[in-house]
């Protein structure tokens, strides 16, 4: 079976395959949202070091890793978008950069909340902290520099080299950890001492991290829609969905 | 079986303030997003005038196409 996948570059037909693709990621979303918690609250044990406080961990490092992951592919499709002035990587683009602004959040927000009872303060000015908040401006600033500009266009490219150059923090964020001495514990998997622990924790874990996936995709293909029917709203094919035309 | 009872499950250990503080936290801000993505999709195909019946003619028109 061949697929033609340029049709698909096209805003009109990605707006229906996008309409069709989202019940399904929703639907998954929630199966493996439900396993997750399920598997962080009642099957992964109380963790030897830091008791029932460590199960901030099923929302805290999906929402890090998602975080830094959305970043690199919001500037991935807007460098694409630059490029090869493709409309609809651009508005693809514009369309992750608030779920990553809200993952970012999450991650700090969960950090904080997971620091104070184990490190005692809410928050430090340390590499991997301050890397995280610069990651939350930057999304910010991708947004509000495309919100600033009337010309879609315009705001797509000035949004892409706002996002490129902000590329160089993922690393920074990625390896803080290794780079400076840091507050923030190292890789959170080896932790864990018995195996046995570790594979539950991991799993439950692995299962968030896809809850957070299956979501993302869910929220960010809705969001695409909203901003391709808008950027779109002068075209025929949005007149004949409207049934002006026939 | 982990926990004793419900109030030892919402005790977390001691620290159910911080478990629950970040986990309703998190609840919030993925339902306000849903809540906005949805509102601004309503809003949208009403300026649009995208009635109930042209969103059931766009489902048509894939399946015939």
């Amino acid at each position: 079976m061949s697929i033609n996948w340029y049709k698909y570059a096209a805003p009109s037909s990605f707006y229906f395959l996008a309409g069709k693709l989202i019940p399904f990621f929703t639907v998954l979303a929630v199966i493996f949202l439900v396993a997750g918690l399920y598997i962080g609250f009642f099957v992964a044990p109380t963790d030897f070091q830091q008791g029932e406080a460590y199960r901030i961990i099923f929302i805290h490092v999906p929402a890090a890793w998602m975080s830094m992951f959305l970043y690199v592919v919001m500037a991935f499709w807007a460098g694409i978008g630059l490029a090869f002035n493709t409309r609809l990587s651009s508005m693809f683009a514009t369309a992750i950069a608030p779920t990553g602004a809200l993952f970012t959040f999450i991650a700090l927000w969960t950090g904080a909340w997971w620091g104070k009872p184990m490190w005692g303060t809410w928050w430090v000015w340390d590499a991997r902290l301050t890397s995280e908040l610069i990651l939350l401006f930057l999304y910010i600033g991708f947004m509000s520099l495309q919100a600033a500009i009337d010309d879609p266009r315009r705001a797509d490219k000035a949004g892409a080299v706002i996002a490129l150059v902000g590329v160089v923090n993922i690393p920074i964020i990625y390896f803080s950890v290794q780079w400076w001495n840091t507050l923030h514990q190292g890789a959170s998997v080896s932790v864990m001492q018995s195996p046995k622990m570790a594979t539950a924790m991991l799993v439950g874990m692995l299962v968030m991290v896809l809850a957070a996936w299956m979501y993302s995709i869910a929220v960010i293909l809705l969001r695409a829609r909203n901003i391709i029917l808008e950027r779109e709203s002068h075209t025929s094919w949005v007149a004949e969905l409207r049934g002006t035309t026939r | 079986m982990i926990w004793d009872s419900w109030s030892d499950f919402f005790n977390m250990g001691g620290y159910g303030l911080y478990v629950w503080g970040s986990y309703l936290a998190t609840f919030i801000c993925v339902i306000g997003e849903i809540l906005m993505v949805k509102r601004s999709a309503r809003t949208l195909r009403q300026q649009l005038s995208l009635t109930k019946e042209s969103i059931l003619r766009e489902r048509k028109d894939e399946a015939t196409s």
